[in-house]
């Protein structure tokens, strides 16, 4: 074992990390700009010279790179302040998507402006009544010569009010069971039609939003695979859900909780000298450093060829728990002064509090703490599925409990 | 970045697990469990035929001179048999004592008999109920005897070395090696919960011993030596979490209970993916505690105690809720399910409990720059 790149790798390294170090957008080209601007200029940048969608063909904006290489470039990508969220779904999910499903016309269409970032894509699949249970979706296309027709509703997309294009998965038949009636295709997001509503959250920031479908239509030729075959696209997706969604950003952790429990006091004496604030700081530090050498073993299966599994579900897992925990805890440690989240006279930042507000949603987004167990169960451990009251059963006839 | 054991080394794995299938089934525990002996001595010979006593004991003492890496995978395949042999406290404890802390003479002396097997070791450390510390020994080391008692002793009846931790007339500790089977030395036999392994009061009377002084011996140098026993035992308890969650998954396919494989409940199946998220965290703690043991990093008080930690919790959640997940066969005494219970607890607090190591975690978090690790 060790933790150095080999030669290949680390000329790999020393090339990226050189790039990146004479590329930064400097404050005269972001000046005035807005988030999204400056994005869309940092990708541009990146695509020009080579450094977007790495593991993609060329001929699509990227640079046939081995995942390794990928790993290392979003290694030293990280040391600086880009915003890249804005990318993240387009690129890491739906890309895959079309050139696993696409006709090659599509992808030379769609690809290289994804790539470049001068087109922004947004996933349509969550609805109110298709949550965890996402093959429950209702939102319904018929076909009409050779449009297709869309009325319904989605939820919990992310960045659809500033997205060029979306992936969107619609009921097509409800005749057939749950699974097999699904069809796929891609939007234009500025159709008539569609009207986009933000979602405030609890913590008041705005990431997701509802949009409705009216009489929405769309050719033929958007959709991906065939009629029917919709779950099976959307698997791709979810798929590379997993080696997309990445931490989140900074948030609490244990450096913070020894922060504080350096600073605050307890019985005249440090915090961080009492034996119940030691033990909650030992259980969180095995958890982080748990993840942290479990992804150094990922990166090393990455390196020998090997694809992730399903066993990646543990990320996330055990990372959003962990975060809310520790962001309790820690706000805890300041007692009284822990409720206070006051921009002017921030305590720590207030990475306690933000953290603590935002991990709820964590928990929840891109799959669900039980939905996560379930993989590992199922997928990992081979445990036999729950028996399930919708199978083999016309979609029509499942019972839903109040939802129409 | 190479995170993962070499080729070589996987083989050894494949070997080990290979070999102790065939020399150490359940059977091979439940004889000793169901016996008054301390050990399985027939298992004790066949694994020094192996060499595994030898892994890392320096070829010039007989020994095979291979890293921590080869002596870790072997820790969690006797793990995974709860195989009924003094290894923890012949190898992992004794024979690193002596490596860490002998002179010249005694090394030589020895390690080449630890290397072969001929003899097993064992070292004594706690006195009385609580917390191990400079301040729990009162055993003394005074004109090279030994006198004072120790309890529990592991593995001490069966050993013909006892490497005590003692004070001598100066109150400063001292590390020394007594002749095990002197007649001045009484072992009175202690049952301890996990009946596959011996443990003893020892009682030394003026006993003949001589102080390892290759090193100094301090309360700094003497956890020292739990740290690198902490990395080992870790991966035995790997061993013991990972084959007590494949029994639970094997029987919760297997065992019916209204209609269908209890392993398709959310009760049964959520409880099984949480020791999977704790074994496997613990798991790739136990890489980064062997990467510091082998390659001496300055890195090993933290590596150790979060490997540590992170081993006593998935290993005791493993073993009790695997019987959890087997009902009341889970209880019977003809279940091997007890053997991971026993055996996890008894390494949990063989080398100090996940409170100590928790504490001693935070330590070595405390004393890292901020922006380290």
């Amino acid at each position: 074992m060790d933790f150095n790149d080999t030669a290949e790798e680390a000329t790999f390294r020393n090339e990226a990390a050189a790039w990146l170090a004479n590329n930064q957008l400097t404050a005269e080209e972001t000046q005035g700009l807005n988030r999204l601007q400056i994005a869309k200029l940092w990708q541009k940048r990146k695509h020009d010279a080579g450094w977007a969608c790495l593991g993609w063909d060329r001929k699509f904006g990227g640079r046939g790179a081995s995942a390794i290489e990928r790993v290392i470039w979003d290694q030293e990508e990280s040391k600086y302040d880009v915003p890249s969220r804005f990318f993240v779904i387009g690129q890491g999910m739906i890309g895959p998507t079309i050139m696993a499903w696409s006709t090659p016309e599509y992808c030379e269409r769609f690809l290289p402006k994804l790539a470049s970032g001068e087109e922004v894509w947004c996933q349509l699949f969550s609805e109110p009544a298709g949550g965890s249970d996402l093959a429950a979706l209702r939102t319904k296309a018929e076909q009409d010569g050779d449009e297709w027709i869309l009325n319904g509703q989605k939820i919990w997309t992310s960045g659809a009010h500033y997205s060029d294009y979306g992936l969107i998965v619609t009921r097509t038949d409800t005749s057939v069971a749950k699974h097999k009636g699904l069809t796929v295709f891609m939007v234009d997001m500025r159709s008539p039609g569609i009207e986009i509503k933000p979602i405030k959250q609890l913590n008041g920031e705005s990431d997701f939003n509802e949009v409705y479908f009216t009489n929405v239509r769309i050719p033929d030729s958007y959709r991906l695979g065939t009629v029917g075959q919709g779950w099976q696209v959307c698997l791709t997706t979810l798929m590379n859900e997993r080696l997309a969604i990445g931490g989140g950003g900074p948030g609490a952790d244990v450096k913070l909780a020894i922060d504080i429990a350096r600073t605050v006091e307890i019985n005249g004496k440090p915090a961080i000298e009492d034996s119940a604030v030691r033990a909650k700081i030992a259980e969180y530090h095995v958890l982080e450093a748990g993840l942290k050498y479990n992804g150094y073993r990922a990166i090393t299966a990455l390196s020998r060829g090997e694809l992730p599994g399903p066993e990646n579900s543990i990320g996330k897992l055990v990372g959003a728990p962990k975060l809310q925990s520790i962001a309790s805890f820690c706000m805890d440690l300041l007692e009284e002064h822990g409720v206070l989240w006051d921009e002017a006279q921030p305590l720590f930042d207030g990475l306690a509090q933000r953290s603590y507000m935002g991990a709820p949603g964590l928990r929840i987004a891109g799959g669900t703490d039980e939905i996560m167990t379930n993989i590992i169960a199922e997928r990992v451990l081979g445990l036999p599925q729950d028996p399930r009251a919708d199978k083999g059963i016309a979609f029509s006839d499942i019972p839903t409990g109040g939802h129409s | 970045m190479n995170f993962e054991f070499s080729d070589e080394q996987l083989m050894l794995r494949e070997q080990a697990r290979g070999f102790l299938a065939q020399h150490c089934p359940p059977a091979v525990t439940r004889k000793v469990l169901e016996s008054d002996a301390d050990y399985d001595a027939e298992l004790w010979q066949n694994v020094a035929d192996m060499g595994w006593m030898a892994t890392t004991i320096p070829e010039q003492y007989g020994g095979l001179g291979l890293s921590y890496y080869e002596l870790a995978i072997i820790a969690e395949e006797l793990g995974r048999v709860v195989a009924p042999l003094p290894f923890s406290s012949s190898v992992y404890l004794a024979t690193e004592a002596i490596l860490q802390f002998g002179n010249e003479q005694q090394k030589a002396r020895w390690l080449p008999l630890l290397a072969s097997g001929e003899m097993i070791a064992t070292v004594a450390m706690t006195e009385r109920p609580g917390q191990l510390s400079e301040h729990s020994i009162s055993t003394r080391f005074h004109q090279d005897t030994l006198t004072g008692q120790k309890q529990p002793v592991a593995d001490s009846a069966i050993s013909t070395l006892i490497i005590v931790l003692a004070k001598n007339a100066d109150d400063e500790l001292v590390l020394c090696a007594c002749d095990a089977t002197h007649p001045t030395v009484v072992h009175s036999s202690l049952r301890s919960l996990d009946f596959s392994r011996g443990h003893s009061a020892v009682q030394f009377n003026s006993s003949p011993a001589e102080a390892l002084t290759g090193k100094t011996t301090d309360w700094a140098s003497i956890q020292e030596l739990l740290d690198r026993a902490a990395v080992l035992v870790a991966w035995e308890q790997l061993g013991i979490a990972d084959v007590a969650l494949e029994q639970a998954c094997e029987y919760a396919k297997q065992r019916y209970a209204f209609g269908r494989p209890i392993g398709s409940f959310q009760a049964i199946k959520h409880k099984l993916a949480g020791m999977y998220v704790k074994n496997t965290l613990a798991r790739s703690n136990a890489y980064f505690g062997a990467w510091a043991l082998a390659s001496g990093s300055d890195q090993l008080p933290l590596a150790a105690a979060t490997a540590r930690v992170a081993a006593i919790q998935a290993s005791v959640y493993a073993a009790q809720e695997n019987i959890q997940t087997h009902g009341g066969m889970g209880f019977t005494w003809e279940f091997d399910c007890q053997f991971y219970y026993r055996r996890a607890k008894l390494l949990s607090l063989a080398i100090g409990s996940e409170r100590y190591w928790q504490d001693r975690l935070v330590t070595g978090l405390d004393n890292q720059t901020p922006n380290a690790a």
